[in-house]
């Protein structure tokens, strides 16, 4: 990350070589998602580098995700990472973390920020969002009250509730909210996230009133009560009464007489504008607070905008993000010669709380003169939908979803639009007609699908017949629509795959040629149908190709896919009769392949775990028979230069050491990286070495659609960088954490927390019903991040499938789970004990003492290499300084 | 195995020659008309649809049993070398079929070549390496007496 603060960095070169002369300089006030969207789309529209960017953020962090806070608790900081974090790289851009500005000077265009330091600017963005708002309720100043808007105040609940839960461990933490709107129904999510109950103190009529009607908040009440979560509506909250002995807050009383004893309490009855700024720098300001600013967000001094919840826009201030990120374009349209204005605020909101769907948009309240309202409710399901349309019941006004947002994605770009023909309810009837009817619907071009990204239908539509996409993330990337909250990916999805039908373009998921099915659907057909041969297998589900008769011979993708499916349905051996031709590169000779053609073999050493003995015989092996060694990423050893016909002689050696095969070739568990743990570590908090080990044996062999990777870290300090692992386990006083597809590579993706505070047993079975969910489900070459994007409901439908078996599937997949564990052998020691199998591990059939005579290496750094192009010319042509190459064959060879 | 429906004398892709009787030349190698045929290895020392690596004269030659025949032939034979990364490699590759053509994959970087003609049918995005071509050296093979021999030319 960058810190400008340090002069001659290279990231000051880099910045000022990235300006010239006329370059203009843009200060943006304040550090939340409204600067982010406006300093992301000032970037990536300014390709001239007519601006720098300085941002200036009261908070020590690069700006996060606001929306949706608990997910700090139950995803980890991650979770509310936003955007490209390359972003805060680039040289144009810099910014200032904990570095609040504390005044404006509009004669001299500066502001100065908390160390008294004055930067000038061209341009000012005032962006300094809200502070939350504290009614005057007596001892609401009491210890253990606390506010819900940022990690700090997050982090300060935590210790909050662990202190008191330290304080008397028996009993539980009681937490209290007040305040039913979005922000309170997420901050009692937080306390249940954190194991406090949750009571949510509203004072009116029904929860998040201004989003929702009376029967929305009815049905909200009884999913939330569900979750856990106490709700006392219409009650005014009179005073907080310290705890005698601590002094800390204990009781809240009520205008109605009632009391409520707690330990700690939530106060989050809305925001205000942090417009301290603009008041002192002499800005016009709204009624209600706030820089007023006209519809290209200008606030009354020229050259100084205001965008976001700061900025009063047509007589009021807006606590939505959509809007600000609106507002953020605006800015950066007009900065870059544009005439843009805002539309007015789109105030529909989507979210999940405590994992209740809940929607609205438009007049959700049915306020329109003469207008009126479809509703579906269904209080044994706890489902609510209402539709508000025009007096002639075709336009559609609003709408409310609670239990049920299906329909929103498609509804909610119809605002304003005459619905089709027909029974306006078929939109919210439950399945059946529900879904026929929201397929038929057909946005007109104009609709807005993506709010976060105000990305309308027909620019969809463009990127497929204009900009020559052909998938959705093809569209994605060309939009940005369903980058941000992903609410509309399901229309994007649709309005993509019926332009790309339009046009002609198979939307084809078929394996290869030989198959018409994924790899899921592959699985679970050959599963049933109880096959166990490729013959049978593209003879029973095979397709022949255009002008052939029959399915062909199948080739290099099908191939493999159908090795992995046998190898994870327990069919013996991979290279055991017909199975040994379906075999990949690396597969076909359990190691390695490189450039040259020889391999690289790796024992395994499980949990990276091994003895001095041990790592003598691998020095010995390696030394023996001519192999260069390195260290891998996954802890263990790597010989590299193996010949074919030397691997059964390797193997043999390794194996006699008391080694086995490490499935390093395999598309199957590689490693378990493990830190030192509790056994020696002074921080380690549980035996992390002795898991990884268990882990590793426990699940050696096992095929998958990707290479699999494991961590277990035996604290919170994560030195085994579980997180970036398939499956990544760290240990806690109380058990272990299970966090799931993380994964290195091309595409990093952090892991995310699927359970906390495991025991061993419940750790074992929950990585056994993941692994095999995703083996079952996971499509060709997919690796578990990018799986759980796509599998059904992401994380909270794999919890779903694989901890409340929501498909009944449990028993069938820890059955697969146990056959894997009892049917495991080392591959290799079963060749070596099998003469047919050895016979492929031969250099030339009709001369198998010969070892391939083009292999050639230089030495280098104590060892040797493959030659390149060059030096093999410079060799061949007898140069004088032509580098001395070692072949092959003539390496020595001890045995 | 049984290869008996194979043993019979046949007409070679890639040559003119008839493999019709045995005679003259060194060991296990016959000149007939412009090819030198070489004994290579007995029919039952292959491995359906997997390849194997067989010096022919000092040059290495991959040389594959089908599982069914093609256009009358089981066995195939294609240069060894990958034109894509200069390493010796195809006779370990993936045999499969495109449009019905038996094929097989390069190890290395997955191209897809003929293995009755040696074409490239797939770049798989990539060129071959400076001075090769991308389509294979197809090798004439005849399969006489249970015994794969390779055509080479004179």
């Amino acid at each position: 990350m960058v810190n400008s603060s340090v002069p001659g960095s290279a990231g000051d070169t880099q910045r000022e070589a990235a300006r010239s002369d006329d370059t203009q300089r843009v200060v943006v006030v304040g550090g939340g998602m409204v600067a982010q969207r406006f300093v992301e789309a000032l970037r990536s529209r300014d390709t001239e580098n007519r601006y720098s960017i300085e941002v200036f953020a009261e908070e020590p962090r690069p700006p996060y995700d606001r929306v949706g806070l608990s997910r700090w608790f139950t995803e980890g900081p991650e979770a509310l990472t936003l955007g490209e974090p390359e972003l805060w790289d680039d040289p144009l851009v810099t910014l200032h973390r904990d570095r609040r500005v504390m005044a404006v000077d509009r004669e001299r265009r500066t502001v100065t920020d908390r160390l008294d330091k004055v930067h000038h600017y061209d341009h000012l963005v005032l962006a300094t969002g809200s502070y939350p708002f504290v009614p005057p309720i007596p001892g609401a100043d009491l210890p253990g009250v606390f506010v819900y808007r940022t990690i700090d105040d997050l982090a300060a609940l935590r210790g909050w509730v662990e202190q008191k839960r330290e304080a008397s461990p028996n009993k539980p933490v009681r937490g209290a909210v007040i305040g039913g709107g979005l922000l309170g129904l997420e901050a009692a999510g937080a306390l249940k996230a954190l194991d406090a109950h949750a009571t949510v103190i509203e004072f009116g009529t029904h929860l998040m009133g201004v989003q929702i009607d009376q029967g929305g908040g009815e049905a909200l009440k009884r999913l939330i009560n569900n979750k856990g979560i106490a709700v006392r509506t219409q009650t005014a909250t009179k005073e907080l009464k310290p705890h005698k002995r601590t002094g800390h807050v204990g009781r809240m009383e009520f205008a109605d007489g009632g009391r409520l004893d707690t330990d700690i309490v939530v106060v989050a009855t809305g925001v205000r504008p942090r417009d301290e700024l603009a008041r002192e720098a002499g800005l016009e300001m709204g009624e209600r607070g706030g820089a007023v600013v006209d519809l290209a967000c200008r606030t009354s001094e020229p050259d100084v905008y205001a965008i976001g919840e700061v900025a009063c826009i047509e007589g009021r201030c807006i606590g939505l993000v959509a809007p600000g990120y609106t507002m953020a374009e605006i800015v950066v349209d007009r900065l870059m010669g544009g005439d843009a204005t805002f539309p007015g605020a789109d105030t529909a909101t989507k979210l999940k709380l405590s994992g209740v769907d809940v929607a609205s948009f438009g007049d959700a309240h049915g306020r329109a003169d003469g207008c009126v309202e479809v509703v579906w409710a269904d209080q044994v399901a706890g489902i609510y939908k209402k539709l508000v349309l025009s007096d002639d019941a075709r336009t559609l006004l609003g709408g409310v979803f609670v239990g049920d947002a299906g329909p929103y994605a498609m509804l909610r770009p119809m605002l304003g639009a005459e619905l089709p023909e027909g029974d306006p309810s078929a939109f919210i009837l439950p399945e059946g007609g529900n879904g026929a009817a929201l397929g038929g619907l057909e946005l007109p071009d104009d609709a807005a699908v993506c709010s976060c990204n105000n990305v309308s239908a027909g620019q969809i539509r463009a990127a497929v017949t204009e900009h020559g996409c052909t998938d959705v993330p093809g569209v994605k990337a060309c939009t940005k629509a369903a980058t941000t909250c992903g609410a509309c990916l399901p229309v994007v999805k649709k309005l993509t795959n019926t332009e790309l039908e339009k046009a002609g373009i198979e939307v084809s998921t078929a394996l290869c040629e030989h198959f018409e099915l994924t790899r899921a659907q592959l699985f679970d057909a050959v599963r049933v149908a109880d096959l166990h041969t490729f013959s049978e297998i593209i003879g029973r589900f095979g397709r022949a190709p255009e002008g052939a008769t029959s399915p062909g011979r199948g080739c290099d993708i099908c191939k493999p896919v159908v090795a992995s499916i046998l190898a994870s349905q327990g069919n013996g051996h991979i290279l055991a009769g017909e199975q040994a031709t379906l075999q990949d590169t690396n597969d076909h000779m359990l190691a390695n392949m490189q450039k040259d053609g020889t391999y690289s073999v790796v024992p395994r050493m499980p949990g990276g775990e091994v003895t001095p003995e041990g790592l003598i015989a691998v020095g010995q092996v390696a030394r023996d028979f001519g192999l260069y060694t390195k260290i891998t990423g996954g802890q263990r050893v790597d010989m590299f230069g193996a010949r074919v016909e030397q691997l059964p002689d390797i193997w043999r050696r390794l194996v006699d050491a008391g080694f086995e095969s490490g499935h390093a070739y395999g598309k199957s568990l590689r490693t378990v990286k493990s830190c030192v743990g509790s056994t020696w570590c002074r921080y380690g908090v549980q035996d992390s070495v002795g898991m990884a080990v268990e882990l590793e044996l426990r699940y050696r062999g096992l095929r998958a659609p990707h290479k699999l990777k494991m961590g277990v870290s035996g604290c919170a300090r994560e030195c085994a960088e579980a997180q970036s692992k398939d499956v990544g386990v760290i240990a806690t006083d109380k058990g272990w954490n299970l966090y799931v597809a993380g994964n290195g590579g091309q595409r990093p993706a952090h892991a995310k927390l699927l359970a906390e505070d495991l025991t061993r047993e419940e750790l074992l079975t929950t990585i056994d019903r993941f692994l095999m969910y995703y083996i079952r489900t996971g499509d060709r070459l997919q690796r578990t991040a990018p799986w759980m994007e796509e599998v059904e409901g992401g994380l909270d439908g794999v919890r779903q499938v694989i901890i409340a078996d929501s498909l009944g599937i449990c028993a069938d997949l820890d059955a697969a789970m146990a056959d894997h564990v009892a049917n495991y052998e080392d591959e290799w020691k079963a060749v070596l004990d099998d003469p047919e199998k050895l016979r492929r591990f031969t250099s030339f059939v009709n001369a198998p003492k010969e070892s391939d005579p083009n292999l050639a290496y230089v030495a280098e750094r104590g060892q040797h290499r493959p030659a390149t192009d060059a030096e093999r010319a410079a060799a061949a042509s007898g140069a004088e300084d032509a580098p001395v190459l070692i072949s092959g064959p003539s390496l020595e060879v001890r045995s | 195995m049984t290869v008996s429906e194979h043993s019979e004398s046949r007409t070679v892709s890639g040559g003119t020659a008839t493999l019709a009787a045995a005679s003259g030349g060194g060991k296990g190698v016959n000149v007939i008309d412009d090819l030198v045929w070489h004994t290579v290895c007995p029919v039952d020392d292959l491995m359906p649809e997997r390849g194997v690596a067989a010096l022919v004269d000092g040059v290495q030659v991959a040389v594959f049993l089908l599982a069914e025949p093609f256009e009358g032939a089981r066995v195939h034979a294609v240069q060894n070398l990958d034109p894509f990364s200069g390493a010796h490699v195809l006779s370990r590759g993936i045999v499969g079929t495109r449009g019905g053509v038996p094929t097989v994959a390069s190890p290395i970087y997955k191209q897809v070549f003929s293995l009755v003609t040696g074409e490239c049918l797939a770049l798989a995005d990539k060129e071959p390496k400076t001075g090769l071509a991308a389509d294979l050296t197809a090798y004439p093979v005849d399969v006489r007496d249970g015994v794969v021999h390779v055509g080479t030319p004179a």
